[in-house]
């Protein structure tokens, strides 16, 4: 049973950054607007909180660096779709693909440089109960965090004003902006929540998961994110369930193929990718509760009438 | 404060304008970026854009770059004015690759001058099965097929590095994850000698005037454009949706499958783990460049191939990372999208000109 | 005419409640408002009258707070005011009653209720709040339901006590009885009064005249921005007031002398089908035949089936009825998709032009093709042939007088009568043997109404058959031979339009089907059918 720990320890740091980028673009979706580049933005935030950390030496700022970096990003988005009222999905693409780019051109210093990983908030006395003690009482910070993010944003969707008035832009941008709602000051903060959080998701990976910098080291988990999101049906409850089971389908891949499961080791790496396919073509098909939970005015663009 | 002022009809003079205004805004952009990184920005800009089309084999190494692009994005273009959007053409690529050259493979002593035809029907064929199957997920469970192209491009290319690193790696190469080289049956005639110029680049060609033909001028093209604009249109006059989906699906995954066949049995000659330096995601930009017009994507693919081409010959000269290229990518995008909002609205600036200088 | 008198006859005694004073907002390419003026005293119910475009909802999102006016001011009890948001008016106590609701169909009626309300801080204490004004003025609502699941009448319902919880001093109606069977309506005035007694002043906007008439004490009329006069609506008749809204002579459509019908060229029977819109209504046993010559009306309150009517008859839908419940000239078409049931000689007109029956960034010669390119062989081989289509597009704007630069122009760039009239006209040209018609002339100038209504008798003249579904009675009453009458997804009997009365169709509109007396006695349902109940 000694391997059940560390296994499940993994599991933990491997479903943190899905679960804090895909919080974010629940709220930014709940808002009505779809940004398809968390892929990019989670990179950007992973070369900017990985930079900075290198330079500074300090883990705080670089995870600082990483949500601002992630904020600015969604800047362009929402400035290009919600000011300029340019295609969603188009730029979402292109957010992507500058991402890439521009976390790789920065990030072509830095490749190879080593870093210690996130220390561990171990919390004394309880955190050396056997088994409980090191899954709940000994994770680095980011870990509480990104689950105090995610009951935080399902308290504020269903208990606060706040929360009901960000649904209503959502659900009819036409009726909120009527009784006197800034429908695109409401999208402009939740995209750049969005971005934040993604920023944050990408830091998790360089600082944490993987404490090192590589071209592209995302592997996809900004796409994947965003899938988690309509498996959630837009609800953080469910999101915190579908992160850990893709976290746990990506370290199991990982384990069987150490453990020497006589697989071809491309075709367990397939198994997030198509798990994501499969999961949202089986939320996807029940049709009636994608309406009642989707935003009905997801992606589309909004210019107040006259 | 910017508002936008809706002008009356579409500015055709302005469908046209805003890619070249895109494109200069991009160069001037990417001249700060270069003075950033501590170079010259004339040099380095002249290095990108002229240096590689300054003798004819660059300029015919831009039409072998162009190819897939322009391959690829026709499809996409397709697609992208029905509203479906395939961001899977890389892996539609691959798969094409996997098909037609997997045909080479199997018949990798064969001389016979059907291989390269079965080859190019092959390589569709892949490309298109790959892209029916987001096209069986969104129109049978209704799975977003955008999330679902993509996933399956990480599956392909992990498939191929599967294929080469294991049943079909080459038995006398050393252990190098590579297939055999195809047999000379199976390669692309060079149509212009001592170049690598292909047949694919013809065919390049011969697809922008077909979808030309298509989108402009056919029923089934006009289909394409009122499921795109105005789906409860295309409802009321029996243009099925869902119909649309599977063809453009179908249609681009075919192109793909093709311009990755054209890879493999052109320029490179045999499988590798790596075929594509991301032409799928780059025919993306292509098809938006191209104002998602034939004709146009022409033109933006021979723009876009010049990225490559610039970024491989600054990595040499100027010592910049290869990285560039998808940066420039990604601005050039930006503007298109922010400029585009120019064919629809008038842009006025209001009493505080804070931001109206920078778009 | 009294012209000037009313704009004038209260000035002096006392603040108005509100005041408006020379405002004018331009928009790009028009002046919405031209330095418009008028006053409101408290308890007063002042009607604003206009055609589409004259400049109502203007003015209107103006007092609300939604837009700034260029020029001019308000005065709010005698004080000039700025209203920079519908935050601002809400506090000032001005409350407005959307045409279009600005509700929330996922959410309850309560969340809906918090979200047009400045500051909700504990939820119960609203809830018992809403409950309280419904009891109060007989607003009878669940606060827990769901907007999608509430009728038409309760949506506005929503709107109303939203409104009153604010204890308004002005209160705002816009097109408030489109939505409303004739009875809802009387019940919604016996509310409006109330509240004018209570000494709210009300500004209600329609150009249902026998309606304004009923209600108001005073009326101010736009035309083209501009005030161009005021007057005692009792003291007027519906026609004069109409004359002064378009500024011309109302000519009645001429329906022709001896109309007579030949076969019956459409029929509907026994058509069930299940809604495929998320909060639609399902068509139960719907029956119907139009004769040759003949145009039938369908009444009804929006949201009764009529959509799906439409999409039934039109083949728009995913799921076909059986192939017998719809024929056209005698040929089952029920599992045929538009394009063949358009191949046997029937046309369509959708309710929404936008997107629906038109594409706005077509041009005007694409959309000319777009429903008729199979009747009129725009085709050839598959590819479209570009002379043709661009000439077929010409005679329609000729023919229908379509105010345009040409047939390049984006469908987008007309004015919704022009654009209707391209419409209507495209579908006409095409010589049908059947033409449904979704609101022929919602939101449609005077000049292009009369233009269409014109054109429909005389498509039924040449013996096509007709059917027109509309929620507008006057209409119906001016260019139907006969009418059925659509309520929660079902039709009543046919009527020929000569022996029915308004009052008559307003039932059942209402609901109540059995008043051709087959099923229950008529008299027994009147009090206790439907929603009439609370009257």
């Amino acid at each position: 049973m000694d391997w059940i720990v560390p296994l499940i320890l993994t599991v933990i740091t491997a479903s943190t950054p899905l679960l804090l980028a895909a919080t974010g673009e629940l709220i930014t979706e709940k808002s009505g607007v779809l940004n398809l580049g968390v892929e990019g933005m989670m990179l950007v935030g992973a070369i900017s909180g990985f930079a900075v950390t290198v330079s500074s030496g300090s883990a705080i700022l670089g995870i600082l660096a990483a949500i601002v970096a992630g904020m600015l990003m969604s800047l362009i988005f929402a400035f290009l779709t919600l000011t300029l009222m340019a295609n969603q999905v188009a730029t979402g693409l292109a957010l992507t693909i500058f991402g890439v780019g521009f976390s790789a051109l920065v990030g072509s210093g830095f490749v190879g440089f080593p870093l210690d990983p996130l220390p561990s908030l171990s919390i004394p006395v309880i955190s050396t109960i056997p088994v409980i003690g090191p899954i709940l009482f000994s994770q680095d910070f980011l870990v509480y965090a990104s689950i105090a993010i995610v009951i935080a944003t399902g308290w504020f969707l269903t208990r606060t004003r706040a929360g009901l008035i960000l649904k209503a832009v959502g659900d009819s941008h036409d009726s909120a902006h009527a009784i006197g709602y800034r429908v695109i000051r409401i999208r402009y903060m939740a995209t750049l929540f969005g971005g934040a959080m993604s920023g944050l998701g990408g830091a998790y990976l360089s600082l944490s998961y993987t404490p090192m910098w590589a071209e592209n080291m995302t592997a996809g988990r900004g796409w994947i994110a965003l899938a988690l999101v309509v498996f959630a049906t837009w609800r953080p409850g469910r999101l915190l369930a579908g992160a850990y089971m893709f976290g746990c389908i990506s370290v199991l891949q990982l384990h069987a193929q150490s453990a020497g499961v006589n697989v071809p080791s491309q075709f367990m790496s397939m198994l997030p990718y198509l798990a994501t396919v499969i999961v949202l073509v089986i939320i996807s098909s029940d049709y009636t509760k994608i309406r009642l939970n989707a935003p009905a005015c997801i992606g589309k663009a909004f210019r107040p009438a006259q | 404060m910017i508002r936008l002022e809706p002008r009356r009809s579409h500015s055709q003079a302005m469908v046209y304008l805003s890619p070249v205004l895109a494109i200069v805004m991009t160069l001037i952009v990417g001249g700060i970026i270069f003075a950033f990184m501590g170079k010259n920005p004339l040099e380095a800009l002249y290095t990108f854009f002229i240096l590689p089309i300054s003798d004819s084999y660059g300029v015919s190494e831009l039409f072998v770059k162009a190819t897939p692009l322009v391959i690829i994005a026709v499809g996409l273009a397709m697609g992208f004015r029905a509203n479906v959007w395939n961001i899977g053409a890389e892996g539609q690529l691959t798969m094409g690759a996997i098909f037609g050259g997997g045909l080479a493979l199997y018949f990798y002593d064969s001389q016979s001058v059907f291989l390269l035809p079965a080859m190019l029907v092959f390589g569709a064929i892949g490309g298109a099965l790959w892209g029916a199957i987001p096209a069986l997920l969104r129109t049978r469970f209704n799975a977003n097929e955008i999330l679902t192209s993509l996933m399956l491009t990480y599956v392909a290319t992990l498939f191929l590095s599967y294929l080469v690193h294991g049943p079909w790696r080459n038995p006398e190469g050393f252990n190098f994850p590579e297939s055999r080289p195809f047999p000379d049956a199976g390669l692309l005639p060079i149509i212009y000698d001592g170049t690598r110029v292909h047949l694919g680049t013809a065919i390049a060609v011969f697809v922008v005037i077909a979808g030309w033909l298509l989108l402009s001028k056919s029923l089934i093209g006009f289909q394409l454009r009122v499921v795109g604009k105005a789906p409860q249109a295309a409802r009321h006059v029996g243009f099925r949706q869902k119909r649309m989906v599977w063809f453009t699906l179908l249609l681009s995954g075919g192109l793909s499958g093709l311009a990755g066949l054209f890879e493999v049995a052109g320029p490179i000659g045999q499988l590798q783990p790596s075929i594509s330096p991301g032409y799928g995601f780059t025919a993306i930009i292509v098809a938006f460049l191209g104002r998602l017009h034939p004709v146009g994507v022409l033109f933006a693919g021979l723009i876009m191939a010049l990225t490559y081409l610039g970024g491989e010959l600054a990595q040499i000269s100027l010592g910049l990372p290869s990285a560039v290229t998808g940066l420039f990518q990604g601005i050039l995008l930006f503007f298109l999208l922010a400029c585009d909002v120019l064919t629809k609205y008038r842009i006025r600036v209001g009493s505080v000109a804070t931001k109206g200088g920078a778009v | 005419m009294t012209g000037d008198a009313g704009a004038e006859a209260m000035t002096g005694a006392g603040h108005a409640q509100l005041e408006v004073r020379g405002v004018t907002k331009a928009f790009p390419g028009c002046l919405a408002n031209d330095d418009i003026s008028f006053r409101i005293e408290p308890g007063e119910i002042h009607a604003l009258l206009g055609e589409n475009g004259a400049g109502k909802s203007t003015l209107v999102k103006i007092i609300y707070g939604v837009l700034q006016a260029d020029q001019g001011e308000v005065l709010w009890d005698g004080k000039p005011v700025t209203i920079h948001s519908p935050h601002d008016a809400r506090e000032m106590g001005v409350g407005l009653v959307f045409q279009h609701f600005s509700l929330f169909e996922t959410m309850t009626v309560l969340e809906n209720i918090a979200l047009a309300m400045n500051d909700v801080r504990d939820m119960e204490v609203l809830r018992k709040q809403v409950v309280e004004v419904e009891k109060t003025y007989g607003l009878p609502l669940d606060p827990d339901r769901h907007v999608y699941t509430l009728s038409v009448g309760e949506r506005q319902r929503i709107e109303i006590v939203r409104c009153l919880l604010q204890n308004p001093k002005l209160l705002i109606l816009d097109e408030p009885t489109s939505v409303l069977t004739p009875q809802e309506v009387e019940k919604l005035f016996e509310t409006l009064r109330r509240l004018a007694d209570e000494g709210c002043a009300i500004l209600y906007i329609s150009h249902k005249l026998h309606e304004v008439k009923a209600l108001c004490q005073k009326a101010t009329v736009l035309r083209g921005g501009k005030v161009v006069g005021g007057c005692d609506p009792r003291e007027e008749t519906a026609k004069s007031m109409a004359e002064m809204m378009i500024g011309q002579k109302l000519t009645a459509p001429d329906r022709g002398n001896d109309r007579t019908f030949g076969d019956v060229r459409l029929e509907v029977s026994n058509l069930s089908l299940a809604s495929e819109e998320q909060f639609g209504t399902d068509l139960k046993d719907v029956n119907l035949t139009v004769r040759g010559g003949e145009i039938l009306g369908v009444a009804g309150v929006a949201g009764n089936g009529q959509n799906e009517l439409f999409q039934a008859l039109a083949g728009e839908t995913e799921q076909f009825a059986a192939p017998d419940n719809i024929k056209i000239d005698g040929t089952s078409v029920a599992h045929f998709g538009p394009r063949r049931r358009r191949r046997l000689g029937a046309t369509f007109v959708p309710e929404e032009r936008n997107g629906h029956g038109a594409i706005p960034d077509m041009s005007l010669a694409e959309n000319g093709f777009l429903t008729a390119f199979r009747r009129m062989a725009l085709t050839a081989r598959g590819l479209i042939r570009e002379v043709p289509t661009r000439s077929f597009a010409d005679t329609i704007i000729k023919t229908f007088d379509v105010r345009t630069t040409g047939a390049a122009a984006d469908a987008g760039s007309l004015s919704g009568g022009n654009l209707q009239k391209f419409i209507v006209g495209r579908e006409i040209l095409q010589d049908p043997g059947v033409l449904v018609i979704s609101q022929p002339t919602w939101g449609v100038d005077a000049g292009a109404a009369t233009a269409i209504h014109q054109a429909l008798l005389d498509l039924a003249a040449k013996g096509t058959a007709v059917l027109v579904i509309s929620q507008d009675l006057d209409e119906i009453f001016a260019i139907c031979d006969s009418v059925v009458v659509m309520a929660e997804g079902k039709l009543s009997k046919p009527r020929p339009m000569a022996d029915v009365s308004i009052e008559e169709i307003g039932l059942l509109m209402g609901g109540l089907h059995d008043l051709d007396g087959d099923a229950t006695p008529a008299n027994g349902t009147l009090s206790t059918g439907g929603r009439v109940d609370q009257a």
